[in-house]
């Protein structure tokens, strides 16, 4: 078990023919990704990696029963990619999951596509302006984003973060104590976005094969506090936390655009606050994660 | 990215929002003949800046630092007033509680016809990052800090979210309407002005507009006094008129370069300059910096799948600031394979002559290529072996911390 990607998942790839979309298909495909086809408009028929491109998403899951799409479509059309996907998805097969890694895409571009996945119960978002979701298996597994592969091993840990290469820090942290992990998510660092930290931490407390949590969250916003709260009420399992951007001035947008700091709220300090208080164990510098984790994974009795 | 008051005020009144007469000035002159043109006994003439507080705020000589005026917002009664404030204000700088200390060089001037307030309400479009859709929010204590008023008495800030597949709907602006208190005509006058507010929201892919104050008439019409209006950047490729509406001085120089090499950069006040992929990363080595005792110069994220050409812009304009007294790569490796960064980094220094200690963190993709080549130069580089190790060496090196 890992959560919502299983290991052999049936995997498509929107906008294959894409310069990003056919490297990291390419990427997908070295890690052991089960890869069944991709989707351009107009493109359809052509084969890409040895797999099939079709016109429309609807064709697509139709034809191949997949599990779940990468999205690496450009951003304007983007927040239409994933509407298009919850339809195939919901009218098709009545699941499945979208992991939207594109960058730049308008913020009432995602406030459309967000309500329209909402309105689909069976359908999930992941994203945008994310590194994707991986679920690593004993050799290869799936991996649904531009993370690199090699860095995972399967495990125990689950990780959920709105960053991308502060994701593969917490990675290689886990790995630095010999543990693996049974599911990573890059939430993304936009404002409005699909799957969120308390969705993440739910599916983990749920999912048998993960037995700790590690949660990265950074500025702005509330989301890293209304989790803790959440954890608080309804995590038996360990977590262990970190939050980026103690020194980022207010009103700056720090590279994401949702990590900024507005009217003083959505700080760092008040995040890990709100961490300390339901009991997460935080890290203050990332380096740290890894014991911290040990320590937190000792308590409970794991180690 | 942000516009000023006057450009605000044109997209309002072309999408059908009441506001008052104004026009928009470069020089004492201009200002003249908008107030003959306007014809109005009492003037407002307004700073023009991206910042709040104008209005509080204090106008500066900049070359001498003395005080010209208080208040960087002036109500003008006579002709000869108009010429007064706007010489004191065109050309001096305005400080106010947002602009730092040193404050904003005044170009730009908005003068604006007056009318009979009887009274100030507060009215703010965004994001609502929690419920994904747009939310309205509203309050009878108009011309205030709303951070105070939402602090002090949450009560009197009224909030509808517009749910996006149903719209802006007739209720929903009723009830806020009717939640400031507002009745006959002027409930009218706001439920026709709020549809056209919201649809201007939309369609130019704004990412905040505030009006406050807004403003009851003494004949019962709803009138935006300001507007502060901010767009959402990611729209701008279906937005051409926003190139025109930037106004360049506003923004730092440096910054809007290192956009334009897709690199995204943010300066700060520290001594260490840090070049990171990753937003959430370069934040925390940042962090990392000051935990252990040092001061970042910067936020310097060059993106997924940076260059060699991209790593030497990077340094150039962390070595543009006078304060740099060293620098920190941290770099995990994904896309980007080490041996390419490490290749950059070399690159970099020997180009620009770098004199300043670097520390160098590789992790990810290649790392053991990307040691060896900064091992196998005579240059002067510190490799780290994580971000803790790398933060305390460059630390100790500047001669900083404990």
């Amino acid at each position: 078990m890992a959560i919502w990607i299983e290991e052999d998942a049936k995997v498509l790839v929107q906008g294959i023919t894409g310069k990003q979309g056919m490297f990291h298909a390419g990427k997908m495909v070295e890690y052991g990704t089960n890869l069944v086809g991709g989707v351009t408009p107009g493109k359809g028929g052509q084969v890409v990696l040895g797999l099939p491109v079709f016109n429309s998403m609807v064709e697509a899951v139709r034809e191949t029963d997949a599990d779940a799409t990468v999205i690496y479509v450009p951003p304007p059309f983007a927040g239409e990619a994933i509407i298009e996907a919850a339809n195939a998805f919901e009218t098709v097969k009545g699941e499945g999951v979208i992991v939207c890694i594109t960058e730049g895409i308008p913020t009432l571009d995602m406030v459309k596509a967000a309500a329209y996945v909402a309105n689909r119960t069976n359908v999930r978002l992941i994203g945008p302006n994310c590194p994707g979701i991986i679920t690593p298996g004993k050799t290869g597994g799936a991996k649904l984003g531009i993370m690199p592969g090699h860095i995972h091993a399967k495990g125990r840990i689950g990780i959920v973060s709105k960053s991308g290469t502060l994701t593969y820090e917490a990675v290689a942290q886990t790995m630095s104590i010999d543990e693996g992990q049974s599911t990573c998510i890059g939430i993304g660092g936009d404002p409005v976005n699909g799957t969120g930290f308390i969705e993440c931490l739910s599916a983990f407390e749920a999912d048998p094969q993960t037995e700790a949590i590690v949660m990265i969250g950074e500025i702005g916003g509330n989301a890293e506090q209304e989790a803790a709260a959440w954890a608080k009420e309804n995590c038996s399992k360990p977590i262990v936390g970190f939050v980026a951007g103690a020194t980022a001035p207010p009103g700056k947008r720090m590279g994401h655009a949702g990590a900024i700091i507005s009217g003083g709220k959505g700080t760092a300090e008040e995040k890990f606050a709100a961490f300390e208080a339901a009991g997460i164990a935080c890290a203050r510098d990332p380096s740290e994660l890894g014991q911290v984790l040990l320590e937190s994974l000792k308590a409970a009795g794991l180690r | 990215m942000n516009i000023h008051e006057y450009q605000g005020k044109a997209l309002l009144k072309a999408a059908g929002v009441p506001v008052l007469e104004g026009v928009h000035c470069t020089s004492v002159n201009e200002a003249l003949e908008a107030y003959d043109k306007l014809g109005s006994k009492v003037v407002a003439v307004k700073s023009q800046i991206h910042a709040g507080g104008r209005g509080k705020g204090t106008m500066y000589n900049p070359e001498n630092r003395e005080e010209v005026m208080q208040g960087g917002v002036k109500i003008a009664f006579s002709r000869e007033e108009v010429e007064t404030y706007a010489t004191n204000i065109l050309g001096n700088v305005l400080v106010t509680i947002q602009t730092g200390d040193e404050g904003k060089l005044v170009n730009n001037l908005y003068v604006e016809s007056g009318c009979a307030i009887a009274h100030e309400y507060y009215l703010a479009l965004l994001v609502d990052r929690e419920d994904k859709t747009v939310l309205i929010m509203a309050s009878t204590e108009g011309g205030m800090d709303i951070e105070d008023v939402a602090h002090n008495t949450p009560e009197k800030i009224h909030k509808i979210n517009v749910d996006p597949n149903a719209g802006l709907l007739g209720f929903q602006k009723r009830d806020l309407g009717m939640a400031l208190g507002l009745s006959g005509n002027s409930l009218k006058s706001f439920f026709k002005m709020l549809g056209k507010m919201y649809d201007m929201f939309v369609s130019h892919d704004c990412a905040m507009v505030e009006i406050n104050p807004l403003v009851r008439t003494e004949d019962e019409e709803i009138v935006a006094l300001d507007s502060k209006i901010s767009f959402d950047e990611n729209a701008e490729f279906r937005h051409k008129d926003w190139d025109e509406m930037r106004d360049l001085s506003e923004e730092e120089d440096v910054e809007i370069r290192a956009k334009e090499t897709g690199l995204s950069y943010v300066k700060l006040d520290g001594n260490i300059g840090c070049l990171v992929n990753g937003a959430g990363l370069a934040m925390a080595t940042m962090d990392v910096i000051k935990l252990y005792g040092g001061e970042p110069a910067n936020f310097l994220d060059v993106g997924g799948g940076a260059d060699e050409e991209q790593v030497k812009t990077a340094f150039s304009i962390i070595l543009e600031d006078p304060n740099v007294k060293g620098i920190l790569v941290n770099i995990f490796g994904g896309i980007m394979r080490c041996d390419i960064i490490a290749r950059g980094v070399i690159g970099a220094t020997q180009a620009l002559g770098l004199d300043v200690p670097l520390v160098v963190r590789l992790a990810g993709t290649n790392v053991d290529e990307g040691k060896a080549i900064l091992a196998a130069s005579d240059l002067n580089i510190h490799p780290a072996d994580d971000l803790a190790d790398g933060a305390k060496k460059i630390v100790s090196l500047i001669g900083g911390g404990e």
